[in-house]
């Protein structure tokens, strides 16, 4: 993030008319491995050149006027030597405040939230679509399983009820074929089976229908996996938009020296329950339910 | 196994709770009962002398660990089989079903046929 403005430092100049040269006969050679390092120590002394770099020459030069006049007994210039110190803290101070609230200011902008109130409920309306979309996928997929199980569970007794019938039948004709019916059941299995040939035409149409909603109950699939794919788009950029907002914050953090004591430790709930693994191959996750029988057959079950 | 064996069906959304209910179905046992979270399964439980109870994990409210771990605390419920069919499948989750006393673990998605192994081997257990 170094500004372009700055005027390059007389370091780098001599390190860049120093290495460039170095540089190009390693990349004609072939030897890139030195080259990449070049490289890194072209970009150290390009850093090194910064403002940093400014303040610490004056510290140095500054701390060494201080120590002079203190040991002279110039107590009155020595404070204001040490008013000079403090003046080019605050200037480099407030040089990368200022740059890091342009920045901050283009990162929130890019987050679709501004100043400007009438933006801002839009910002806000992208969110609130996102999350009415998402809605939308568990109204539409809640649907289709609720229609799904709906035809299941009626066509579930129809077919088993033909089932029942096709056996009693089967062992009715069984006894006609080994000449083991009387003339009256004969009767009665004849028409038995003339009906049983209406019932199953009838209800195997009404299978079929249901089968067929079924197969229809499933183009959720094409509307939610748009859905999905735009909130998906939406995710994204608020990431990349909140990876830039953590830089800013680690760079304030960095210029204002606050230190901070890592990560509060993340509460362990996993007993809350953490919804379905995505990730198979994760090594603390079970990948089917044959690891799962391996792993309670270990512990003994 | 009794068929008629009194079943509690815990999850939060209905549609797996019907799914779960139409595969009992299918294995023979129709006394099912349903509960949408561990609040809600609770006061039944302790009303209704189930004989089995079949609940889900991550779920609002009461989650089905919790629900687990209260069932085996109970001086009177504390021998109810408990079997965890649930999309939580990390190892140590596992390994804390089992020490909380889970009886079977069926990780989601997952088959009629698992269902019905992991039922049948728990009543051989509690039967034999």
């Amino acid at each position: 993030m170094a500004d372009a403005r700055k005027p390059i430092a007389l370091d780098f100049q001599n390190a860049l008319k120093e290495l460039a040269p170095v540089l190009l006969s390693q990349v004609e050679h072939g030897h890139m491995d030195e080259a990449a390092a070049t490289l890194v120590t072209l970009q150290h002394a390009r850093q090194a050149g910064s403002g940093d770099n400014e303040f610490s020459a004056v510290l140095k030069e500054k701390a060494a006027e201080l120590h002079r006049r203190i040991e002279a007994g110039e107590v009155e210039s020595a404070l204001e030597t040490l008013q000079e110190m403090q003046d080019a803290r605050d200037r480099g101070l407030y040089q990368e405040v200022g740059r890091l609230t342009r920045a901050l200011h283009s990162a929130i902008t890019n987050f679709h939230i501004d100043s400007d109130p009438s933006e801002r409920v839009e910002a806000l309306s992208e969110m609130t679509d996102a999350t009415d979309r998402l809605e939308y996928v568990i109204k539409l997929t809640e649907k289709a399983a609720n229609t799904t199980l709906d035809l299941v569970e009626e066509s579930m007794p129809v077919v088993a009820g033909l089932t029942s019938e096709a056996t009693r039948l089967k062992t009715e004709w069984k006894r006609l074929v080994d000449r083991d019916l009387s003339a009256d059941e004969f009767r009665s299995l004849y028409w038995e089976v003339d009906a049983f040939f209406d019932q199953v035409s009838d209800q195997s149409q009404s299978v079929y229908q249901h089968l067929s909603d079924i197969l229809m109950a499933q183009d959720f699939q094409d509307l939610t996996g748009q859905v999905i794919n735009r909130v998906t788009g939406l995710v994204k950029e608020v990431e990349a938009s909140l990876v830039d907002l953590v830089f800013m914050a680690s760079q304030v953090e960095e210029i204002t020296g606050i230190v901070r004591d890592g990560e509060p430790e993340k509460e362990n709930d996993r007993l809350k329950g953490e919804g379905p693994q995505i990730n198979k191959a994760a090594e603390d996750v079970v990948a089917n339910q044959d690891d799962v029988d391996d792993l309670l057959s270990s512990l003994g079950f | 196994m009794n068929k008629n064996m009194k079943i509690l069906v815990v999850d939060d959304f209905s549609t797996m709770r019907r799914i779960v209910k139409n595969l009992l179905r299918d294995l023979g046992f129709s006394n099912t009962h349903e509960a949408d979270d561990g609040n809600t399964a609770w006061p039944m439980l302790q009303n209704g002398d189930f004989d089995f109870v079949v609940t889900d994990w991550n779920m609002p409210g009461m989650t089905g660990i919790d629900l687990l771990k209260k069932i085996r605390a109970d001086e009177r419920l504390k021998g109810t089989p408990v079997l965890m069919v649930t999309a939580e499948a990390k190892r140590d989750q596992i390994v804390a079903a089992a020490q909380a006393g889970v009886n079977g673990y069926v990780v989601k998605p997952f088959t009629a046929a698992a269902l019905k192994e992991k039922i049948e081997k728990i009543f051989e257990r509690v039967d034999g």
